[in-house]
């Protein structure tokens, strides 16, 4: 759905994005992770022909980008870098004129993807409130209608969940999985982990402009070989697992032994008794402090 | 796209109260004048304003007068320098884009609005003062004394006013086409204005120097007020052709400026 070769971004002196090779696949729900300013923004915003790319390519849906943006973007719903919206005209209003623009969509419809569009967000009964009066969650909400208008099949969403309240958040969460469940690729950037930890199948990491790591989120979060354990006398454990315990916290015990069974056998054949045991997975925060060098100012 | 910018414009509460300042002035003219029943000499004054008095349907071509040298210009700067930098401020021009409306596309859509914004302006500013005059001042006696002695017909009075308002609407362009090429340079609605407002100053002064003769020719204010020639007898045609045909190469190297540089242009806003 989107694939981009050596893509590259240069502001001057400053390379804001560097040699990227995004790819992502139909069906996929890719989370696009960085700190601020580590190229996201301008990443997407090249995808969808906004920012003109120094050198490299793109593909979206299979078409180059910018040369074919007219003929592939009525596919794509886009939320980026915040929500926008004619804020003398109520959210309705607002919608039915995005969807004038742009052709390829009839007026004979547009009333029943207007009314659809603010259903799914749920904005349906702030629609004809002018956005003036809006909060950021409902801005949000509105930009996510917009992206929806015309059932894309792919939707690039730049931080969709900023300014939402954790019910909001949810609301939106379930809202995109429904969506991806239905057949819609979504690319979703964040500098939010654990949203992308709920969401997303797929993860690439931005550091300064540079992808670092790519690849399926469960590829990504293996185990780690060690397990976890929880029993009732730590020190007792400790003493029987010596030489293969990393650390114990109380009655906590990190093992290096990545049979959990294993560990499990050992113990209660020493009469002691397990009250938690787990083979240890890697989270996505330790994937990517790991590959961003785990400089502590790199994740905000 | 066109239709859009069209439903925009109208459905902006600022299109509307722009208007109804246009009309502030010339209506407070109208009232004056037909207090105090003193108009200035013929001759002096803003063109027509001395003749409004014995004919109050006379008053649209000096309402149009009145407004044009300043007024109709700030207003037609502010709305095109609005275009593109004032969606680019309220962050719509990201979305208008990957809707996907063209560049090309928008930038001409956003042109045909502002000259229907100067065209209803024209037109609105002279119906007003049409009411106004008649209401205010009376009507006259139904044939108009051309500027240059012989009687105008009443139809021909109609036709020149006509011409006229074109003709007026045709001048804005260029402060337009300005306005617009600014507008997609920076993202400030007002400093787009403000710079197509400061060529106009500087025009408008460099016509009052001699020192300049040699550039008047092609300063975008020379002919502004040419339309008075309509209603000489026969029509001078030399200066409105003139005016009209400076507009256009304004309009064209401006244009052409605005699409070189915002077809181009990374869309950060």
């Amino acid at each position: 759905m989107i694939r981009t070769t050596g893509l590259t971004k240069r502001y001057g002196p400053v390379l804001a994005v560097d040699r990227l090779d995004l790819d992502v696949r139909e069906g996929d729900v890719y989370g696009f992770l960085g700190a601020n300013g580590s190229g996201k923004t301008t990443t997407v915003r090249m995808l969808l022909g906004l920012v003109l790319a120094t050198s490299g390519d793109i593909e979206l849906l299979g078409a180059p980008v910018p040369k074919a943006v007219a003929t592939v973007l009525p596919s794509v719903g886009a939320l980026v870098e915040g929500p926008a919206a004619y804020s003398h005209l109520s959210g309705r209003a607002n919608l039915a004129l995005f969807d004038a623009m742009g052709g390829g969509s009839g007026r004979r419809d547009r009333r029943r993807r207007v009314e659809e569009a603010l259903e799914q967000v749920g904005l349906a009964r702030a629609a004809d409130r002018r956005v003036r009066g809006y909060s950021l969650g409902m801005r949000q909400r509105l930009g996510l209608a917009g992206a929806l208008l015309r059932a894309p099949r792919l939707l690039v969403l730049d931080e969709p969940t900023n300014g939402l309240d954790p019910q909001g958040i949810r609301e939106m969460r379930d809202l995109l999985l429904s969506l991806n469940a239905a057949g819609t690729t979504i690319f979703l950037s964040s500098h939010l982990l654990a949203e992308v930890e709920q969401l997303c199948t797929r993860v690439g990491v931005l550091d300064r402009g540079r992808m670092v790591v790519q690849d399926d989120l469960a590829t990504l979060q293996g185990p780690t070989g060690r397990t976890v354990v929880r029993t009732s006398d730590g020190v007792a454990a400790h003493a029987l697992l010596d030489g293969r315990v990393d650390s114990r916290d109380g009655d906590r015990l990190v093992v290096r032994v990545d049979d959990p069974a294993e560990v499990n056998a050992l113990l209660v054949g020493a009469g002691l008794r397990v009250t938690e045991l787990y083979a240890e997975r890697r989270g996505l925060e330790q994937v990517v402090l790991d590959a961003t060098g785990g400089s502590g100012d790199v994740i905000r | 796209m066109i239709a859009v910018e069209l439903v925009k414009m109208l459905r902006r509460p600022r299109t509307w109260v722009t208007l109804a300042l246009l009309n502030a002035l010339p209506t407070l003219v109208a009232v004056l004048l037909a207090v105090t029943d003193i108009g200035p000499q013929p001759g002096e004054g803003p063109a027509f304003l001395s003749a409004v008095l014995t004919d109050g349907t006379l008053f649209p071509l000096a309402a149009l007068g009145i407004v044009l040298p300043l007024f109709m210009p700030v207003a037609v700067a502010l709305y095109a320098g609005e275009s593109v930098a004032g969606e680019a401020q309220a962050g719509t021009l990201r979305y208008v884009l990957v809707r996907p409306v063209g560049r090309t596309r928008l930038l001409v859509a956003k042109l045909i609005s502002i000259m229907a914004f100067v065209l209803l302006a024209v037109a609105v500013v002279a119906a007003v003062a049409y009411v106004v005059g008649l209401v205010l001042l009376g009507e006259g006696t139904g044939n108009v004394t051309a500027i240059s002695g012989s009687t105008l017909t009443p139809f021909q009075l109609v036709e020149r006013t006509l011409m006229s308002i074109v003709y007026v609407a045709l001048s804005m362009l260029g402060v337009a086409a300005l306005a617009l090429f600014l507008s997609t340079v920076s993202d400030s609605p007002l400093g787009a204005a403000f710079g197509a407002l400061a060529f106009l100053i500087a025009s408008t002064l460099l016509l009052t120097l001699d020192a300049a003769e040699a550039l008047r020719p092609y300063l975008p204010t020379r002919y502004w007020l040419s339309f008075v020639d309509l209603f000489r007898d026969p029509i001078l045609w030399r200066d409105i052709l003139r005016g009209v045909l400076l507009q256009g190469v304004y309009v064209a190297v401006f244009l052409a400026a605005a699409w070189a540089n915002f077809s181009t242009k990374d869309i950060n806003s």
